[in-house]
């Protein structure tokens, strides 16, 4: 575990932590609290993980708890599902979610469904996780975002942590969660440090799934997002703040269950809804808070019809260029809220 | 490599082989009544029939432990029987009940039973999945195995080579079983495979090619399966040569891809549960007498169950959203429209 020692506030040591560590930490607390727990995929073990998340584990833990797999998504994450029926609590990586479709059967098929097609007797127990949507530079094969996907199907619940405080404790939450939980990390902020609190340091820190978080409160508009988009968010309202507008930036943790309650809330507040999202935008995460807004209280609040800021609905291109623009940048964020304030 | 091997005698006690015909004739007369209720409509949407390879479920249930596990595709009411589900569970899960094994909510493809776990609906996905219940064995130390059965139609997904390469490197103590009834579907097995060695497909597994027709050999084979898994050798493969006298589906009459003189020659000259009478009767282990008796036996059992399966009622509408987690709090579910509100329940 890294960290930087902060600076002391009134006798108060302040922890930074980068998502890495927190979903490192996570791992480490779970596996030594509960030998079922056992973590599998590509280079997790002897390579320290190819974005060194489980770093450290297979050197205490061993091969028996830490196991490299051959490139084969579809037969371990089989492997891992039936090691969940017969016992055991697998955390199941995938390199990036984008492989993830070659074992998409073994989720869906053979994980989300079995509680309910087996009336109950037969649960699953497994995380599957993973680095998912865009990074820099990794073109249109590796970029995808897999939220909307996994989020389409009941029986499984799908997270997606933005700081290290939701990582390390939605992580913890998953891992001790008796369903299959698709747990959606990013790339770009494995190497971003936060500040970590007293309580989330603690071996017992564990988030509620399905609960969004308000990261900044506000009067004049609401911003939902998900994962890096959040930190975007907060940034378009800090320049907004100088402008007189204050945003309300909810950060949602969980995609489903999703935190309905927190959005309409806050609405019904704003009177102005924008989802920002790195995903594309047909049938997506922004289309879905639509559609419930729609249904529910909040709609006789809203003032304006809810914008999606969203990614370009084109694969991922390369050259850095195009790949800046095929993704919400800050001044996106502005300019769709400007236009859903009408100022 | 394994040493040739050659089941040349075993030993069958009386009542081992009453209970083995006990087991056969129950399966057989549970399938041909299934067929009669889905004829009827009274059993709808899928349902793929056992009758003709009960000697495989049979035999492997006599060579293995209670306390060993179990997982098959969808051909699976009569390893559903063999793992412990009553005649009468088996049938008001097809006939969609609340008192049938899943309550309803699985159907035909998808019973489980304490070391069973199904009924399997996508050709293929139950290999991988009995891989990891054998490693969960393993991991766990508890001498157990694991089972995992497939047909000669899936013996081609790629999910089971990647499997093989797993089971073998970490030596996961499964047996791999591909029940070869020569057809996959409407496609013959020479149309499919380039190679129709099935026992030898595990390439690196050693694997054994039985006659799944003889309780007998299946169970002996099955004892030798278990043993070498069991000693840390890790996995091994077993071809059972077998047939099914339905077609792969009650939508399927099995006849445009094979001649009915085909199927009429293996039920009389290769037909399982003769194959284990005649033995029985030729060396005076039982009467012909005793047989028919036990054979009204089960005729009223399954009889009995197909009366609990076609009178009880279907699953409240309550049940509509109920495990769909487990331990979980009740999350909102919707429902067909805006205003239909549901809560979930979860098991626990």
């Amino acid at each position: 575990m890294s960290f930087l020692r902060g600076s002391f506030i009134d006798a108060l040591v302040v922890l930074q932590m980068m998502v890495r560590d927190a979903l490192n930490q996570a791992m480490d607390e779970e596996l030594e609290r509960d030998e079922r727990v056992f973590l599998l995929g590509e280079e997790v073990a002897q390579y320290d993980g190819a974005y060194k998340v489980s770093r450290g584990l297979w050197k205490k833990y061993g091969d028996q708890r830490i196991i490299d797999t051959p490139i084969s998504e579809m037969g371990f994450t089989g492997i891992a599902v039936g090691a969940a029926f017969a016992g055991l609590r697998p955390i199941c990586e995938f390199m990036t979610f984008n492989f993830s479709m070659q074992a998409i059967d073994q989720v869906i098929n053979s994980a989300a469904k079995t509680c309910y097609m087996s009336a109950g007797f037969q649960a699953v127990p497994i995380v599957f996780r993973g680095p998912n949507g865009s990074s820099a530079g990794v073109a249109a094969q590796h970029s995808q975002c897999f939220a909307a996907w996994y989020a389409h199907c009941p029986g499984l619940k799908v997270v997606s942590p933005w700081n290290s405080e939701d990582a390390k404790g939605l992580l913890k939450a998953a891992i001790r969660d008796d369903n299959p939980v698709v747990f959606m990390e990013n790339e770009l902020m494995y190497g971003v440090p936060f500040e970590m609190s007293e309580e989330a340091l603690s071996k017992d820190f564990v988030l509620p799934i399905g609960k969004a978080k308000i990261e900044r409160p506000g009067n004049h508009v609401t911003l939902v997002s998900h994962s890096r988009c959040v930190g975007h968010c907060l940034d378009a309202a800090a320049v907004l703040a100088k402008e007189g507008i204050e945003c309300e930036v909810i950060n949602l943790r969980s995609i489903r269950p999703m935190d309905t309650d927190a959005i309409e809330a806050s609405v019904m507040k704003t009177n102005h809804l924008v989802t920002v999202e790195g995903g594309w935008p047909q049938f997506g995460v922004g289309a879905e808070i639509c559609a419930k807004i729609m249904e529910g209280p909040a709609f006789n609040y809203l003032d304006a019809p809810v914008t999606r800021v969203t990614g370009v609905d084109i694969p991922m291109p390369y050259a850095k260029i195009l790949e800046d623009n095929s993704v919400p940048q800050i001044k996106d964020i502005i300019f769709s809220i400007k236009k859903t304030l009408n100022v | 490599t394994l040493d040739i091997f050659f089941l040349n005698s075993c030993i069958l006690t009386r009542d081992q082989g009453l209970s083995y015909y006990r087991c056969m004739q129950t399966i057989r007369r549970m399938e041909l009544k299934a067929d009669q209720l889905y004829k009827q409509k009274i059993i709808r949407g899928f349902c793929h029939l056992y009758d003709g390879q009960e000697a495989c479920a049979a035999g492997i249930e006599a060579g293995i432990e209670r306390t060993d596990h179990v997982i098959t595709a969808y051909r699976a009411h009569a390893f559903t029987y063999t793992r412990g589900v009553s005649v009468r569970e088996i049938l008001a899960e097809l006939t969609g009940r609340q008192g049938g094994v899943a309550k309803g909510k699985g159907g035909s493809m998808h019973m489980y039973a304490p070391h069973f776990y199904g009924g399997n609906g996508i050709v293929g996905a139950q290999v991988p999945l009995g891989a990891g219940i054998a490693l969960a064995c393993q991991y766990q130390g508890n001498g157990q195995i694991c089972v995992a059965l497939y047909g000669d139609g899936a013996a081609n997904q790629g999910q089971l080579f990647e499997t093989y390469n797993m089971a073998a490197l970490w030596k996961l103590p499964c047996v791999f079983v591909c029940e070869n009834n020569r057809y996959g579907m409407g496609t013959s097995v020479e149309r499919a495979a380039a190679s129709t060695d099935y026992y030898k497909r595990g390439d690196f597994i050693p694997g054994l090619r039985v006659d799944g027709m003889d309780v007998l050999c299946v169970r002996e084979a099955t004892k030798f399966a278990a043993d070498h898994c069991r000693s840390g050798k890790g996995p091994i493969l077993m071809e059972l040569q077998t047939y099914r006298y339905h077609g792969h589906s009650m939508s399927d009459p099995g006849v445009s891809y094979r001649t009915r003189e085909e199927v009429q020659e293996v039920r009389s000259k290769n037909d399982p549960i003769s194959l284990l009478k005649e033995r029985m009767l030729s060396n005076n282990m039982a009467s012909a007498e005793e047989l028919k008796e036990i054979d009204g036996e089960i005729r009223k059992e399954v009889d009995d169950a197909a009366q609990f399966a076609t009178s009880d009622p279907e699953p409240p509408l309550d049940d509509l959203c109920k495990y769909i987690y487990h331990n979980s709090p009740p999350v909102q579910v919707r429902g067909t429209n805006p205003w239909a509100k549901l809560q979930s329940v979860s098991s626990s």
